[in-house]
């Protein structure tokens, strides 16, 4: 065939257009719905140990959210994101990486936080905005950063987390550390055009990032199947990038574990920036704002529950031997009661004290901001039973 | 000391930056061996590497998305936005992204190594999308620092305390000015103090502020109102934000008069924030209704720039008629 030197492509002398659905990407899937090994697949490495935190990690998450959820619903907290459905997608890329690898979360990915080591006590304290949180109360529930466990704090505008990843991991790169960048984002989130710029950016730059998207279906209402993309989802958008690419089960623990281990290595030896597509369901609403029974099915729901990633997951750790029934249902008790205890203690901590409000605009307060302060702090003497959480303590000094 | 025009001095200023540490990347669109559309990082790539100074892909949005995710690494990041009129895609990225990473991580996180330079401004026969001056959109948004410099001295010292500054800088840059501005450089590495107005002439009559490029028309119009007998205090506000309310203040209740004046549209400009705050700080010291001359409520024509471009000449009337008030 002739070829075109300057762009080193193949001439064609008839007109010829590639089809919008030329690129399908196939699923890889190890762990089937009922819990076994497909046939044909490899079940990646994994000790005891590693599988039982995995476990405990799901369990403790699904507890949290559900128990979340029901607090909103009573008024203890404002709002709330739950990750139901998508455990495995999270806690399982999170259990490939090295724990000085950064996350970079989207603000469904609490699993991956649980399993870095972020205790029951500091979940709370995030969720109830109260002054022992490490966010300083100063975000809606569910935004969790902490530097110690390197899970860069949650922010509410969607996708800019992705070419924050790319530079992150650039960064990384040049200090030659043997790190990479994870980055969660969902299906609905790589419509905004920080996507497409991160992942130009990080292929063009070949950085140890690994992008993960979990594409669970739905935007808050708007289905991902034909109203926020028209082709196969999201993976071929990484290969048009130029760029490692892979599409998974984002149900099945072992697909999750095993992709990113893979995309690990790449990243880190290689600079080699993966794109790796979760496929799940986001089996409770967007958030507690929102009902899904107003844009989908039971039917639909149904037939997704019966993926369902814990479910899944345990059926095989039962078939080890490595866990009874028995023991799971004691492990979910015990977990379900510190989450009650820890919520309960954290709703009684006082929110920071005023002062914390002009402390790191900058990294320290200018002239005007302190002036700000005093003439606030004035009109709170003034009308204390207005402002009952900050009053109290306004001149306590014990900030 | 060196005479070095306005582009050689933040030339100069980013490789001093670039020798000093090793973890300050310089980027941006066209930036890289090819030196920048203004030139301004010409030579930073054949010596410190193409890691250190580098092109990336156009897209203002992933540039500042990229620089929030190095700088939160620790990095200093200098992301060069070609044109002032092109920041907009990266508004996002900067106003809620910048600007917060330290207060909404309750300080677990920062993107302080922040640096973004950008050419502002008119005069340049630019049209509507090479002329803007969009400084107030951002000084809106706490968290920013705002620096706008006049000449290659100041330019230099800015942008040295911008780039080691452990807050998120907008550094921009006056183009007319890249060229026309020449004076004397220290070749040293010196810092100017962000935040801190300067006084360029002092005066008794009437206080006279501008900032960047328009300075110049400042300085311009005191010395017509001086053959008049017009003492003119000429200030340079320097940063936008945080601004250095004291030293305004301070002039203004020393001669009872402010004129301000900005190149950006009125509505909404900075020159009407400093006009509000001055008024509240100086109010029994007023001797006249505070004025800004400052660009049309109109996008930056070409054909009727110089009409609209403010001029010593709208500075100059501005002063008398404050004078003769």
């Amino acid at each position: 065939m002739a070829k075109d030197k300057q762009h080193q492509l193949d001439i064609v002398t008839k007109p010829q257009f590639i089809d919008g659905s030329a690129l399908k990407i196939p699923m890889l899937q190890i762990l089937a719905e009922d819990g076994t090994i497909r046939k044909g697949a490899e079940q990646p490495e994994m000790d005891k140990e590693l599988a039982l935190k995995i476990f405990d990690t799901m369990q403790f998450i699904r507890i949290l959210d559900e128990r979340m959820i029901a607090a909103q619903r009573q008024g203890r907290i404002s709002f709330y994101l739950s990750s139901l459905g998508e455990e495995a997608a999270s806690i399982g890329s999170a259990a490939a990486l090295s724990d000085d690898d950064m996350i970079m979360g989207q603000y469904r990915e609490q699993g991956a936080l649980a399993f870095r080591g972020f205790t029951v006590e500091q979940f709370m304290n995030q969720l109830f905005s109260n002054e022992r949180d490490l966010g300083k109360g100063r975000q809606m529930p569910v935004h969790y950063g902490c530097a110690e466990l390197n899970f860069m704090t949650i922010a509410s505008p969607l996708a800019t987390q992705i070419p924050q990843a790319t530079g992150y991991a650039y960064g990384q790169k040049m200090d030659k550390s043997g790190n990479c960048t994870i980055c969660y984002f969902g299906e609905g989130a790589a419509s905004e055009g920080d996507f497409h710029a991160a992942l130009n950016m990080a292929a063009v730059y070949k950085v140890p990032a690994i992008f993960f998207c979990r594409n669970n279906g739905y935007a808050i209402s708007t289905p991902s199947q034909g109203e926020q993309y028209a082709g196969d989802g999201i993976a071929p958008r990484g290969v048009a990038y130029g760029m490692k690419t892979i599409r998974v089960d984002g149900n099945d623990l072992f697909a999750v574990y095993k992709a990113t281990q893979m995309a690990r290595k790449l990243a880190v030896e290689e600079n080699e920036p993966v794109l790796i597509e979760g496929m799940s369901y986001r089996m409770a609403g967007h958030s507690t704002s929102d009902d899904p029974t107003g844009y989908r099915t039971r039917e639909e729901e149904d037939a997704w529950r019966a993926k369902d990633p814990v479910v899944r997951f345990q059926k095989w750790l039962q078939n080890q031997g490595w866990i009874s029934e028995d023991e799971a249902q004691k492990n979910y008790d015990e977990k379900k009661a510190a989450v009650l205890a820890a919520l309960k203690s954290a709703e009684t901590v006082p929110v920071p004290h005023i002062d914390e409000i002009i402390e790191d605009v900058y990294d320290t307060p200018p002239k005007h901001l302190k002036k700000q302060l005093e003439a606030l702090k004035a009109h709170i003497r003034k009308y204390p039973e207005a402002y009952p959480k900050t009053a109290s303590r306004i001149d306590g000094g014990d900030k | 000391m060196a005479k070095m025009n306005l582009l050689q001095a933040i030339n100069n200023a980013l490789d001093i930056a670039m020798a000093k540490s090793d973890k300050v990347y310089s980027f941006g669109e066209d930036t890289g061996a090819f030196g920048g559309v203004f030139r301004a990082t010409s030579g930073l790539t054949e010596k410190y590497g193409r890691h250190r100074n580098f092109n990336t892909p156009l897209v203002e949005q992933g540039i500042l998305g990229f620089a929030n995710g190095l700088a939160s690494q620790g990095s200093y990041a200098v992301a060069e936005i070609q044109f002032g009129d092109y920041i907009f895609p990266a508004f996002d990225q900067i106003v809620n992204e910048s600007a917060k990473f330290r207060y909404r991580s309750g300080d677990e996180f920062n993107v302080g190594g922040l640096t973004i330079r950008t050419p502002y401004g008119g005069g340049i026969a630019g049209g509507h999308y090479h002329s803007q001056s969009p400084e107030a959109y951002f000084a809106h948004t706490p968290g920013l620092k705002i620096v706008m410099p006049r000449n290659p001295y100041m330019a230099k010292g800015l942008l040295l305390s911008a780039i080691f500054d452990k807050n998120p800088v907008l550094f921009m840059e006056p183009k007319r000015l890249y060229r026309a501005s020449v004076g004397e450089v220290p070749e040293e590495e010196y810092t100017l103090e962000l935040g801190k107005a300067d006084v360029v002439k002092e005066g008794k009559d009437i206080t006279v502020l501008a900032w960047g490029a328009q300075v110049e028309m400042a300085e311009k119009a005191a010395e017509m109102a001086a053959k008049d007998g017009i003492d003119s205090e000429v200030i340079d506000l320097v940063s936008i934000l945080p601004w250095d309310v004291d030293t305004v203040a301070e002039s203004v209740r020393k001669t009872g008069r402010l004129v301000i004046t900005q190149e950006a549209p009125i509505t909404g400009g900075f020159a009407s924030e400093v006009a509000a705050t001055i008024q509240d700080e100086c109010f029994l010291y007023l001797e006249s209704p505070i004025a800004r001359v400052c660009g049309l409520d109109t996008p930056y024509p070409l054909s009727h720039e110089k009409e609209y471009f403010v001029d010593h000449l709208k500075v100059y009337e501005a002063i008398k008629a404050s004078m003769t008030y």
